[in-house]
């Protein structure tokens, strides 16, 4: 690796998963550098992580099986049950005293599965960030998870500056205003939240947008980031005829909303996986809409992991200490770079310091 | 911006696309105004040094 990679920040809650993959089956990955194997339990399917690695000779659990709520080791057969503790092995009564794997504190929320990697004792679900209307009725989703061989820093630049839009997305998302529109950024410092938005008051209307919303004519169009850092990115989109705000009480019955997720999961060091979800309350039977949008945001998506994975790639061949020049669309980028070395070196210090 | 929660210790930056000046406001009300969002951060976080 590079001097580049983005060091992980411990003591912090991350998606492992959306709460449709975990089932049955036992699903492996690798979250800020710690092999984990997930499941659900047989009558209350709650959710379970363990440590992905026998304590007898490594072998990954997930590609052991399950027998009821107990992981039965592939190789050897050391069954574990749903604390990580080792309930039996194989051809004696003693089970050795040390014999478990770690099991990590879980939340399901909001139609995902977090997972605080960390000191167990710190892990507190009131400080998961929401993301509602992954699990609102009113809302339609679609969701997709890419593995991206970057740092996940990269990911994080990338969402932070919607101005790549033009040149990485050319045609599929950028319009013309983007270019013209006052931008503010702000730092919640103590909360670790950035915010990037920008507000158009009269634009093109983008043509899946006039399709899916029935609008002809211009529009105004708003863009605000949320990165709750280090793991959850919320872009909210708002659409409506142009003059068309919302009313004084705060709802806004007369526009159309979009709420673009991505989780931001580091995985082992210089790989990310890149969760996304894009949610709509318009159009929310129409499965043509819903079809689009998810093959449309697939690809867009796929634009950036491809990019990121070359940039990954050149990055790695670069000498230690290479340069960087930032220009002002980096304001936003470079505050959340900010926050994730500070939540970083918290999340090393002991325990004792951070309190 | 959106609102929700914010502990108070906010910091502002408003850019204009197409024009070269970031401006700059502490969470203590000072203002700045710089080329360079490296710099504008500098200052930034350098509060309360020379926020007066
Ligand atoms: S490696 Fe798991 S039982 Fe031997
Ligand atoms: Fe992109
Ligand atoms: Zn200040």
């Amino acid at each position: 690796m590079t001097s580049t990679s983005t060091p992980f920040a411990r003591n912090q809650w991350y998606v492992a998963a959306y709460a449709h993959e975990i089932g049955r089956e036992l699903l492996g990955r690798t979250i800020l550098g710690e092999p984990v194997v997930l499941y659900r339990t047989e009558d209350d399917h709650t959710p379970v992580a363990l440590a992905d690695r026998c304590v007898h000779r490594r072998f990954p659990l997930s590609e052991s099986r399950l027998d009821g709520d107990r992981i039965v080791c592939g190789y050897h057969g050391f069954t574990y049950d749903t604390t990580g503790t080792c309930v039996s092995v194989p051809g004696q009564k003693r089970v050795p005293r040390t014999a478990r794997v770690a099991s990590y504190p879980l939340v399901e929320q909001d139609a995902l599965i977090w997972i605080w990697i960390g000191d167990p004792a710190l892990a507190d679900p009131q400080t998961i960030p929401r993301a509602r209307h992954l699990a609102d009725p009113a809302w339609t989703t679609v969701t997709g998870m890419e593995p991206i061989d970057g740092d996940y820093g990269l990911l994080v630049d990338n969402l932070m500056d919607l101005s790549h839009e033009t040149y990485l997305h050319g045609g599929c998302i950028g319009t013309p205003e983007v270019a013209e529109t006052p931008i503010t950024t702000e730092v919640d410092e103590d909360a670790g939240i950035v915010r990037v938005s920008r507000h158009m008051d009269d634009a093109a209307c983008p043509p899946f947008y006039a399709r899916s919303t029935g609008i002809d004519g211009r529009i105004t169009r708003w863009q605000d980031i949320e990165y709750f850092a280090p793991c959850l990115y919320l872009l909210h989109s708002r659409i409506a005829p142009v003059g068309v705000l919302p009313e004084a009480d705060g709802t806004d019955p007369n526009a159309f909303h979009t709420e673009i997720t991505y989780a931001i999961t580091p995985s082992s060091e210089g790989k990310v996986y890149d969760f996304w979800a894009v949610s709509r309350d318009f159009a929310t039977d129409d499965a043509e809409v819903t079809a689009f949008l998810r093959d449309f945001n697939h690809e867009v998506v796929m634009q950036d992991v491809n990019a990121l994975n070359l940039l990954q790639r050149t990055l790695d061949t670069e000498p230690d200490g290479y340069q960087e020049l930032s220009i002002n669309i980096d304001t936003g980028a470079l505050a959340a770079r900010r926050i994730l070395a500070r939540l970083a070196e918290e999340g090393a210090k002991p325990v004792e310091a951070v309190r | 911006m959106t609102g929700g929660d914010t502990s108070g210790k906010v910091y502002r930056i408003h850019w204009l696309p197409g024009t070269d000046r970031l401006h700059g406001t502490c969470h203590c009300g000072a203002e700045h105004t710089a080329q360079d969002p490296v710099e504008m951060w500098d200052w930034m976080l350098s509060h309360p040094e020379g926020h007066q």
